[in-house]
């Protein structure tokens, strides 16, 4: 547990590093993931130890989230004068976003799949 | 009394009081939500948020007093966002197959997620600090609170709408695909990562692996994307 940990705490550390120093656009925990990846191509694969506490995290994704969520007691009034545009805006932004990723993600990969002779579905 | 209020004043300044009530609060909430049948409004998250917010509202704590101890769980969330990398590498040769398909979806997604967000708010009245909080709703936390702050917005409102609108792609998630008959856990997958970020993900995790492979790929390439895109359309939208 405690060696997964530090590694996974070593990447994000790298990320952060990396991002500050080189100007790149990218959060410091997306460029320790791709470190990550990069090291589990490297080895073959995680070890026990590393798949059991990342999964472990990745089960409690939701818990990870709820220091920020209660941010939410100092935005009241932001909330309150903005409260319709939010209201319209939130969900249908979400919808269409969802929409378009999952309807061309899946039109581009079936034509993908599909033999030479049927890609003009 | 004086007892009561000794021991208040110390557990205020120990993180003990802000970490141990986010523990024991998430743990009452997902036992609550499993009991109302893990429904879409029964979500441990959404639950633990109203829970904690009251009880703070009602005791009068600052929610900077709150966070000292609560940073620890935060702070789970770089490891956690690292350890995506896992349900990534078992399903790398499945990335691989799909690797053109996924570029075009996530760019199109992601300018769909962010100019739809800023046109809505922007025409229902929405205030230009608003507006350029919510555009970058869609990508994980840190990354949004620091495109927010560059383009004019208020990072934590930006934290706030980051979590509104993973809870909304979660309860969305299910009639969406089904509507629009995506059965492909990959491209449901993607659609979470894009439009929820790492929570709806998360969630898409406990459907199916390769849904949360793609998923934690989305998180990564939209970050990217929308700390591209987002400034150049925040020029379209004068203060």
């Amino acid at each position: 547990m405690l060696n997964a940990l530090t590694l996974l705490v070593v990447c994000q550390f790298i990320g952060e590093v990396a991002a500050r120093f080189l100007g790149l656009p990218l959060p410091g925990p997306v460029i320790g993931l791709i470190i990550l990846l990069g090291l589990l191509i490297y080895r073959r694969g995680p070890n026990q130890e590393l798949e059991t506490t990342g999964n472990w995290l990745l089960r409690h994704f939701g818990l990870l989230f709820v220091p920020a969520g209660v941010g939410v007691i100092n935005q009241i009034d932001a909330l309150r004068e903005n409260w319709l545009a939010l209201v319209i805006a939130i969900p249908l932004s979400t919808l269409a976003g969802l929409a378009t990723t999952a309807l061309v993600m899946q039109h581009l990969d079936r034509a993908e799949d599909a033999p030479p002779g049927e890609k003009g579905d | 009394m004086e007892k009561i209020f000794h021991l208040w004043v110390y557990l205020e300044t120990t993180p003990l009081l802000g970490l141990g009530i986010t523990l024991v609060v998430w743990q009452v909430a997902v036992s609550l939500s499993s009991r109302l049948g893990n429904g879409p409004l029964a979500n441990p998250m959404l639950l633990s948020v109203v829970i904690l917010s009251s009880l703070l509202l009602g005791t009068g704590t600052p929610y900077s007093a709150y966070f000292q101890g609560a940073q620890y769980v935060h702070f789970l969330l770089g490891p956690a966002t690292v350890a995506l990398a896992l349900p990534m590498y078992s399903n790398l040769s499945r990335i691989r197959r799909s690797a053109r398909a996924i570029v075009p979806a996530l760019m199109a997604g992601s300018l769909v997620a962010a100019l739809s967000a800023m046109v809505l708010a922007n025409l229902f009245g929405a205030s230009h600090v608003v507006v350029m909080s919510l555009a970058p709703k869609s990508v994980t936390t840190p990354i949004a609170m620091g495109i927010a702050e560059q383009i004019g917005g208020q990072p934590s409102l930006a934290a706030v709408f980051v979590l509104i609108t993973g809870l909304t792609a979660i309860m969305l998630i299910p009639t969406t695909m089904k509507l629009l008959r995506i059965r492909d856990m990959r491209a449901q997958g993607l659609a979470a990562g894009v439009a929820g970020h790492g929570l709806a993900t998360a969630r898409m995790l406990l459907v199916s692996e390769t849904a949360g492979a793609f998923g934690g790929l989305a998180i990564g390439l939209n970050g990217v994307v929308t700390a591209i895109l987002v400034p150049l359309l925040a020029t379209f939208f004068a203060p």
